[in-house]
C-alpha cells in the first residue's frame, strides 16, 4: 500500500507506541554505555532493596539487646564471628542489621521529604513562572529569601524549635527544599511559556490549569527528576547530620546518623561502630550522585548529542 | 554601576529584614516562645512570669517591631546556658571559625585548581576521569564522618596532628581538610566547566588564528576568564563554610561558632541557637554582596552593563 495513503487514526498510534518504545530503548542503551550511570543505578536499586526486604536479610532484630555478645568486632578481626558480620555495638545489637535497617529511615525521610518539596516546589514555580507579575515577586521573594540563607543552620534552628521526631525530620526537609524546586521550575517555565505549542494552546482555549498541567509540566519532568536525585543525596546526608548532633529521629530508632552519634563516643576502642555506618552513607550518596550526573546527561540534549 | 550598586545593596538589606522576620515567625509558630526560651525545668508560674515581662502577650506587630528593634541594636537576647547577653559570646567565637574556614578554603582552592584545570583541558582523559572522580568523592563523603575517620588514621594511628583543639599550629589541618572537601568538589567541577566553555569562545579561536603563542592564551585569554567565573562562587563557598562547621567543629573541639552550636543544641540553649543562625545569615548575606559587586567590578561585561 502507499504509505501516503496511510492515514488511519490506527497507524498513528502505532507510530507514537513505537517511538515511545523507541525513546525507552535509546535511554536503555544508553545508561548501558555509561558505566557509571549502571553503577549509579544499581546502588540506589540495591539500597531500595535493603529497606524494603530489611526483615529478609538479616536474622537479627536492630533494637535487639544483647550484652552476653556486646562490642564484637566484624568477622575477619581478631574475636569477631559471622554470627555477627559487621559485629555488635555497646549494647549488643548487630550493626549489620541495624545498618540495613536504618536505610529505611534514611530512603523514607528523603524520599518523602523530595516528595513534598517537589509537590510544593512545582506548584509555587508554575504559578510564579506562568502567571507571572505580581504573583511571581510574592512567591519568589520568600523563594529567594531561603536560598540565600546558609542551609545547614537554618535547618538546625528549625529542628531545635521543632523537636526531635520523624515527622519533623520530613517536614522540615520537605518545606526548606521547596524553594530551590520552586527556581528550577519557574525558570523553565518562562522558556516554556513563550514556545509556539503553548501559544496555539491558548489561542485554542486551552484553559489555566490544562496548559500548566498538560502542556508545561511534562517538558519538566527531566530536570526535574535530576534535581530531585541530588536532593535525595543531600537529604540523606542532612538527616545523618541531623542524627549526629541529635536533631534528626529519635534515638531509639535505627539510622545512619544516630548509630555514628552512639559510636562517636567509642572512636578509639571500637572503631567498627563509627566506620560502618559511614560507609553506608558514602555507597548511598555516591550511588544518588553518578544517576543525578547521568540523568543530567540524558535529559540535557546539548550533552547528550556530545556523548552518543 | 552606581546604580546597581545601590541596588543590590538595598537587596541585601530587605534580605536581612527577611531573615529576623522568618526566625520570628518561625518560634511564633510553635505557639510559646516562653517556654522555648525558659530552661526545660522551669515552673509554669515561672514561665507564665517570663512571658508578661518578655511581653508575649502583646499583639503580634507590636512583639515584631520591638523585635527586630532589639536584633537592629544588636540584642539578639541572653543565652539560657551562660545567663549572659547571647550576641558577644558568638562574637568572640568568630576569629576560630573564620581561620578554619579560611585555610579549608585555601586546600579546596589547591586541589581543585590544578585538577579542574587539567580535566576541563583534556576533557575525556584518563586524567579528567581521575579528577572528576575525586570530586564527587568530595560530595558524597559527609564531613562529620571523615572527620572522625581522620583522626583515627592520622591523629590515633599515625600520630601526626593533635586530635582536638586549636592551641598548635598544625591543628587546622585535620578539621580544615574536612571543612574544604565539599567546597574542593564544588570548585572542581567549575574549574573544569569554566575551562570547557571558556575553550569554545570565539576569542580564544581569535587568539589562535591571529598566531598567538599557546601558553599566552592559556594565560592571559583562558585562565583570566576563568578565574572571573571562579570568583563569583569563592565567597559564596566561604559563607557556606562558615555556616557549615557545625560536625567539624564540634568533632575536633574547635573554638569557634560551630562548636558553640553544637553545645547550645546539647544545651536546649535555643537564645543561643537563634543568635548564631541570625549572626551567620547576616555574614552571609554581606559575603554574597560582595561577591556579587567585586564580580561587577572585575568583569567589564557588567561594569559597562
Amino acid at each position: 500500500m502507499d504509505k501516503a495513503l496511510s492515514i488511519r487514526p490506527d497507524d498513528n498510534l502505532l507510530s507514537k507506541e513505537r517511538t515511545l518504545k523507541n525513546q525507552l530503548g535509546y535511554i536503555g542503551g544508553l545508561l548501558w554505555r555509561d558505566r557509571s550511570g549502571v553503577i549509579g543505578m544499581l546502588i540506589f536499586l540495591s539500597v531500595v532493596f535493603a529497606a524494603l526486604f530489611a526483615p529478609f536479610i538479616t536474622k537479627y532484630d536492630p533494637l535487639a539487646v544483647d550484652f552476653e555478645h556486646s562490642k564484637l568486632p566484624p568477622a575477619w578481626q581478631q574475636g569477631g564471628n559471622f554470627e555477627h558480620l559487621l559485629g555488635t555495638d555497646d549494647l549488643g545489637r548487630d550493626m549489620f542489621s541495624r545498618i540495613i535497617y536504618s536505610a529505611r529511615v534514611s530512603l523514607f525521610v528523603s524520599f518523602i521529604g523530595a516528595l513534598i518539596a517537589s509537590i510544593l516546589g512545582v506548584g509555587l514555580g508554575l504559578i510564579a513562572g506562568y502567571v507571572g507579575g505580581r504573583m511571581d515577586a510574592i512567591i519568589m521573594a520568600p523563594v529567594n529569601l531561603v536560598l540565600s540563607l546558609p542551609y545547614l543552620l537554618f535547618v538546625v534552628f528549625i529542628a531545635t524549635v521543632l523537636g526531635r521526631s520523624l515527622l519533623n525530620v520530613i517536614l522540615i526537609f520537605g518545606i526548606t527544599n521547596s524553594p530551590i524546586f520552586a527556581r528550577l521550575t519557574r525558570g523553565e517555565v518562562l522558556r516554556i511559556r513563550e514556545s509556539a505549542y503553548v501559544e496555539s494552546a491558548v489561542s485554542a482555549g486551552a484553559r489555566f490549569w490544562r496548559i500548566l498541567l498538560i502542556h508545561i509540566l511534562p517538558n519538566l519532568i527531566g530536570p526535574l527528576i535530576t534535581l530531585a536525585t541530588f536532593q535525595v543525596s543531600a537529604m540523606i546526608f542532612y538527616e545523618a547530620g541531623l542524627g549526629f548532633i541529635g536533631l534528626s529521629v529519635p534515638p531509639s530508632v535505627p539510622s545512619w546518623g544516630n548509630m555514628l552519634a552512639d559510636g562517636r563516643s567509642y572512636l578509639s576502642s571500637y572503631p567498627w561502630l563509627t566506620t560502618f555506618p559511614g560507609l553506608a552513607i558514602v555507597y548511598t550518596s555516591l550511588g544518588m550522585n553518578l544517576l543525578g550526573d547521568w540523568l543530567r546527561d540524558v535529559f540535557d540534549p546539548k550533552l547528550r548529542r556530545s556523548r552518543r | 554601576m552606581l546604580r546597581y550598586f545601590i541596588a543590590r545593596i538595598g537587596q541585601s538589606l530587605l534580605l536581612f529584614v527577611g531573615v529576623i522576620f522568618l526566625v520570628f515567625g518561625m518560634v511564633r509558630m510553635t505557639g510559646d516562645p516562653a517556654s522555648l526560651m525558659m530552661s526545660r525545668n522551669a515552673t509554669p508560674a515561672e514561665v507564665a512570669a517570663f512571658r508578661e515581662a518578655m511581653g508575649f502577650d502583646r499583639p503580634i506587630s507590636v512583639q515584631f517591631v520591638s523585635w527586630i528593634t532589639k536584633v537592629l541594636h544588636g540584642d539578639l537576647g541572653d543565652s539560657l546556658h551562660f545567663r549572659s547577653p547571647a550576641l558577644p559570646l558568638v562574637l568572640q567565637r568568630l576569629p576560630a571559625t573564620v581561620e578554619l574556614a579560611a585555610f579549608g578554603l585555601l586546600i579546596a582552592i589547591l586541589i581543585s585548581l590544578p585538577i579542574g584545570l587539567i580535566g576541563g583541558s583534556h576533557p575525556g582523559s584518563l586524567l579528567d576521569s581521575v579528577g572528576r572522580f575525586i570530586a564527587l568523592l568530595g560530595q558524597s563523603i559527609p564531613d562529620f564522618w571523615l572527620g572522625l575517620i581522620l583522626i583515627l588514621i592520622f591523629a590515633q594511628h599515625l600520630g601526626w596532628f593533635p586530635v582536638f583543639g586549636n592551641d598548635q599550629l598544625s591543628s587546622v589541618v585535620l578539621p580544615g581538610f574536612v571543612l574544604g572537601m565539599p567546597v574542593m568538589g564544588e570548585l572542581t567541577r567549575l574549574t573544569r566547566s569554566a575551562v570547557l566553555e571558556v575553550r569554545g569562545e570565539d576569542y580564544i579561536r581569535t587568539a589562535y588564528s591571529k598566531g598567538l603563542n599557546p601558553s599566552t592564551i592559556y594565560v592571559n585569554h583562558l585562565l583570566r576568564n576563568v578565574t572571573i567565573s571562579l570568583v563569583s562562587v569563592i565567597g559564596v563557598e566561604f559563607g557556606y563554610m562558615l555556616g557549615g562547621s557545625i560536625y567539624i567543629e564540634t568533632i575536633y573541639a574547635w573554638p569557634g561558632m560551630g562548636q558553640l552550636l553544637g553545645q547550645a543544641v546539647g544545651w536546649f540553649d535555643f537564645t543561643l541557637v537563634q543568635a548564631i543562625t541570625i549572626f551567620v545569615s547576616l555574614v552571609v548575606i554581606a559575603l554574597n554582596l560582595l561577591t556579587d559587586l567585586a564580580y561587577a567590578l572585575l568583569d567589564p561585561r557588567i561594569r559597562h552593563g
